[in-house]
């Protein structure tokens, strides 16, 4: 097991490195230089610019602009943000938390919500449960996140007025009014991101399920007296399971995408939220950076996945 | 296989009715499509609306950008069926304006992405080695590129250079089409070479082979035509994930500038007045929802027509 997740290591780093090269080819085909306004300003001799340029290297071959580029991210030195005049590692560092928990709990609420719908649907085929099940997970992944919020606002905040809309990072509360708080403002944003996985997800469970429930070793299972309860949570579910990591793993991007919508729709000061203020405000280092970071949040679910596949399947480990 | 149920009960076995088997592969793809109840329904609704917003702005000849202030923020009315925005503009209007756009958009990212991914699909799937390793290494990578974000970041560094070269409306368009097709070809690619893969070892192509056909001649005539099916169910599901992306940039105010009224661009206007005007939020976003689950149901309906394990 220690050596296949050392081997799953060494591929996820070429992966990161290929982003590395996609996003820096990006920058560097993007046209303007953060230099421009310096040549166009009377007040600056032509020398002044050429020197600074010199000295930041934006006159240096490509290559050798991406390996300083590269080293620099990786020593954690990721720039200065034009517009908070702060580093942009301290910026993210102080916003990242935050989407963690949001995209950590919505996933957890998703898990919670597909796998057993999923399954006692599967087990179910077409009948009630299996056919409404089906119809609200294809409801809930047609619906964009951008669309659940404005309806949740409209319903919870407006309508009701129980939860606030606007999240709030600096509650005067201490205590457990505090966390309470902070619960009732993370309770829409997760429910819209975790409402859409959970849709995709349900889908995803009950195929792999029905996939696995009518085979042999399941009846094997069955006829050797073992409970249904014990048949569908240890033979079928962890078989069933393998594909559905595979599928999860490959919404990752989808999922930090809709991430992104929901902070800016409940003002959720995360790293979503940073990304698209920082673009209207042209602060180009916390968009390269913020677009890093979700780049390598990516590859690390895409190797957590891997193992989790170890777990799941021993046989996958020893290959 | 060991009775593995089916995905879906369209596709469950009816006795084998003796049916003549002189049906072309589409007509007998369509007889199986019909089965699927909600899938003809949601045709005929998303049929419904690309006729209305093909023909509408024809028949409701109120022009979008009219400003009224006697009639702002105005709930459905005669004058106005769906209301009124900020400006007094007819709703109608615009999201008859707009959807031409959405669709237009969902339509050409689809097919850059479908081109795209069958092109890199069939080159896996053809060559042996360390063409298709490569092919699939990149593959895999764009898959695990942050898509919304680099969605983004792209829009961003190129917008402005786009708009000067081509005029704001055209500029944004082919970035908005560029940047979601080119984001979404990946799993049309995987499906295409593992479609290939399977279908290069097949009797009939090995007799072409035999008889002296090119490679070209190979793919085009004999293996492309039957791995079209899955192609076809993606390209379904890839416009309503195209118009989607092409809301969510709008509605993060990064899309068409605000004087095109895409779907998503009246919601983004329309999310900081949801406490007055209810309607102006609430008939967009219903029609790019309406719109995507037509689409994804007619897409599952076709899944079930090209099912490899279909029975008759």
């Amino acid at each position: 097991m220690f050596r296949y997740i050392l081997r799953r290591l060494m591929i996820a780093v070429p992966s990161l490195l290929g982003i590395s090269l996609v996003l820096f080819t990006v920058l560097a085909m993007a046209p303007g230089d953060p230099f421009s306004e310096l040549v166009s300003n009377p007040n600056i001799p032509p020398e002044v610019a050429l020197a600074l340029r010199q000295k930041f290297g934006l006159d240096d071959p490509l290559m050798v602009r991406y390996w300083n580029w590269l080293t620099a991210m990786l020593q954690g030195d990721w720039g200065y943000s034009f517009i908070s005049r702060i580093n942009v590692e301290t910026l993210i560092m102080q916003r990242i938390p935050v989407t963690l928990l949001l995209i950590g709990s919505s996933q957890l609420l998703a898990l919670c919500i597909a796998i057993p719908v999923g399954v006692y649907a599967a087990t179910r085929p077409y009948s009630i449960f299996d056919q409404i099940a089906s119809t609200l997970a294809f409801i809930g992944f047609s619906l964009p996140t951008f669309f659940t919020g404005i309806l949740l606002i409209l319903f919870f905040s407006i309508h009701l007025d129980w939860l606030p809309f606007v999240y709030r990072a600096d509650i005067p509360e201490t205590g457990w009014r505090f966390f309470w708080e902070h619960f009732k403002q993370m309770i829409m944003p997760v429910m819209v991101l975790g409402m859409f996985q959970a849709g995709a997800w349900t889908r995803y469970v009950r195929s792999a399920v029905l996939d696995v429930i009518r085979l042999d070793y399941v009846t094997t299972a069955r006829s050797k007296g073992l409970s249904e309860k014990v048949v569908i949570t240890k033979h079928v579910l962890r078989n069933a399971l393998i594909p559905v990591v595979t599928l999860v793993a490959l919404q990752m991007p989808a999922i930090f995408g809709g991430a992104i919508v929901t902070e800016q729709i409940f003002r959720v000061p995360g790293i979503g939220s940073l990304i698209i203020s920082s673009m209207l405000a042209n602060d180009t280092p916390v968009v390269m950076a913020v677009t890093f970071v979700f780049s390598t949040l990516v590859i690390a679910c895409n190797l957590l996945a891997d193992i989790l596949y170890g777990w799941l399947d021993p046989r996958i480990s020893y290959h | 296989m060991a009775g593995s149920t089916l995905a879906s009960p369209t596709t469950e076995g009816k006795k084998p009715e003796v049916t003549p088997s002189n049906h072309s592969p589409g007509r007998e793809a369509w007889r199986r499509f019909k089965r699927h109840k909600l899938a003809v329904v949601c045709s005929v609704v998303l049929g419904f609306i690309v006729l209305a917003v093909l023909l509408g702005p024809w028949v409701w000849r109120v022009p979008i950008n009219e400003i009224d202030f006697n009639a702002r923020m105005q709930g459905p009315s005669w004058a106005h069926p769906l209301g009124t925005d900020d400006l007094g503009q007819d709703l109608l209007a615009r999201m008859l304006y707009g959807g031409r756009i959405s669709l237009a958009v969902g339509l050409a990212a689809m097919l850059i992405a479908i081109s795209v991914g069958v092109v890199v699909g069939a080159i896996a799937g053809m060559s042996k080695g360390p063409v298709d390793a490569f092919l699939m290494w990149v593959t895999d990578l764009f898959l695990s590129l942050p898509q919304l974000p680099l969605l983004l970041l792209i829009f961003y560094l190129f917008n402005d250079t786009l708009k000067k070269m081509i005029g704001p409306e055209a500029g944004v368009f082919v970035l908005v089409v560029a940047v979601i097709g080119g984001l979404r070809w990946m799993p049309v690619a995987r499906l295409v070479r593992a479609q290939f893969l399977t279908l290069r070892e097949k009797e009939f192509v090995e007799a072409a082979r035999a008889l002296g056909a090119s490679p070209w001649r190979q793919v085009t005539v004999h293996i492309l035509p039957n791995a079209m099916g899955p192609v076809i169910v993606a390209a379904t599901i890839d416009v309503a994930a195209a118009i989607i992306a092409e809301s969510t940039l709008s509605f993060l105010g990064l899309g068409f500038p605000p004087d095109i009224p895409t779907w998503g661009r009246i919601l983004f206007d329309a999310k900081d007045h949801m406490d007055v005007a209810v309607h102006w939020a609430l008939f967009p976003g219903a029609l790019i929802f309406i719109t995507v689950l037509t689409i994804n149901y007619i897409g599952d309906g076709l899944r079930d027509a090209y099912d490899p394990r279909r029975v008759l």
